[in-house]
């Protein structure tokens, strides 16, 4: 079937087999890798992408149920003029070990900080909880994704 | 991992839906959020020949109070339930354990109580704070009490052909309180016990209607309603409560599994009614 999904900003028009899952789909047929398969069971997380905003496993979404819809995956975090905050905090704050799970991580911070421009401890853990870290390293991503909200809160105080 | 083969038809109308439903048969399934469905194709435990997407058509996403009673949508995430200010008691308190965040905002609250497993959270809360669901058939629609509703595990009283549409929860006209006290191993982890509460109080203070529900501790979510009738017009105390947790208790017949012993699942039952109906009862007292 036909399906018409504007990831990134770009229409991509395809016609996939009704099982096609979101996540295959955006890294077989669009040919973009950076969103992760981990437990392909909706419980890691690694496979995290934007749908019309909003944080989904692309594991448990069909393509054909993405038709329509505006999809963000972490390659399109990066805007014209550099790295996404989020981004950078990561780099900055060192938030990721092996990296497996980071692109989830960062576009879960992403969402976070688009609803909640001060966002606590606690509301960072709280939105994450659904991704996990096999390195464990949740200290450093809780650092940066606070590091990024309060660089973007301080740059739009001062625009 | 991927789903078998399927034949997918994209309803944009309710009645569109049902008459997909007929012309599939039995190996027809509904689709809303996926979220347990699509986990559930993707191990071949379900294998349905065509499956009917809900997800397109208008109407069915509202989460609001009308003529007394909270209506919920066959399209309402359980991140709406979260996010609603028309939510109260025992069903606020549950939505954000429901699952975790990101299966929130696809998974839908009806869906859930369709697919009946006895480790889903809101079968639990409905049973205490009492629910329709509404189900649209060929014949047209009608609405099931949720006790009638819930069969077994992964069983509902629903008609082969019919389809939940919405839910149609009462909204206590007096003072009211809730809770659900969820015990998981880890966020998006199934409960190991979870105990919904619901008390509304009279004038005088004493308890005019109870509720009480558990979640894990049998094959099918289970009303307590010897603790509820016990309950009912008496004055809220500790004493009440405990003797409450008792008859919760012996409703509990938990197994020994990873998540713990029979005997100590029957013992977080207890202190979990003892604490879950204190809560309902400081926030009635409050309301």
């Amino acid at each position: 079937m036909e399906v018409n999904i504007t990831i990134n900003g770009s229409e991509h028009a395809s016609d996939v087999e009704p099982r096609t899952l979101l996540v295959d789909h955006i890294r077989r047929t669009v040919g973009l890798t950076g969103t992760h398969v981990g437990c392909d069971t909706t419980s890691c997380g690694a496979c995290t992408v934007l749908m019309d905003g909003k944080p989904v496993k692309a594991c448990t979404v069909l393509a054909a149920q993405a038709d329509g819809s505006e999809v963000t995956t972490v390659e399109g975090l990066k805007g014209a003029d550099g790295l996404h905050p989020v981004q950078q905090a990561f780099t900055d704050d060192h938030g990721l070990q092996c990296g497996f799970c980071t692109p989830g991580m960062m576009l879960v911070g992403a969402s976070l900080i688009a609803e909640n421009p001060d966002p606590s401890d606690d509301d960072v853990r709280w939105a994450i909880s659904g991704n996990l870290c096999r390195c464990t390293g949740y200290i450093n991503i809780v650092k940066a994704i606070r590091t990024a909200a309060a660089r973007v809160a301080e740059s739009s105080n001062g625009s | 991992m991927f789903p078998s083969r399927f034949d997918l038809v994209v309803a944009q109308t309710v009645a569109e839906a049902v008459e997909a439903k007929v012309d599939a048969g039995e190996g027809g399934r509904f689709l809303a959020g996926g979220q347990s469905l699509i986990p559930m194709m993707k191990m071949r435990v379900a294998f349905p020949e065509t499956l009917i997407d809900i997800n397109r058509i208008g109407g069915l996403d509202a989460i609001e109070r009308s003529n007394g009673h909270l209506q919920v949508g066959a399209l309402v995430r359980h991140a709406d339930v979260v996010a609603s200010d028309s939510t109260f008691g025992a069903i606020a308190a549950a939505a954000p354990w429901v699952a975790d965040p990101l299966v929130r905002n696809r998974g839908t609250m009806c869906g859930s109580v369709a697919h009946c497993d006895p480790e889903g959270d809101w079968n639990s809360v409905l049973l205490a704070t009492g629910a329709e669901v509404i189900a649209h058939g060929p014949g047209g629609e009608r609405s099931i009490s949720i006790a009638d509703f819930v069969d077994g595990a992964f069983t509902s009283t629903l008609g082969e052909d019919e389809l939940v549409v919405g839910l149609r929860i009462p909204v206590p006209s007096g003072r009211s309180g809730g809770a659900y006290l969820k015990l998981e191993r880890k966020i998006g982890d199934y409960a190991t016990v979870a105990v919904a509460s619901h008390l509304e109080l009279d004038d005088s203070g004493g308890i005019s209607t109870a509720g009480l529900a558990l979640t894990s501790v049998n094959p099918i979510n289970t009303k307590v309603a010897d603790a509820e009738a016990l309950l009912v017009g008496q004055q809220p105390s500790d004493e009440l409560f405990a003797e409450a947790a008792e008859l919760a208790a012996a409703a509990a017949e938990p197994r020994d599994d990873v998540r713990g012993t029979a005997a100590w699942k029957r013992q977080v039952v207890r202190t979990y009614t003892k604490r879950g109906l204190a809560a309902a009862a400081q926030q009635a007292e409050g309301s």
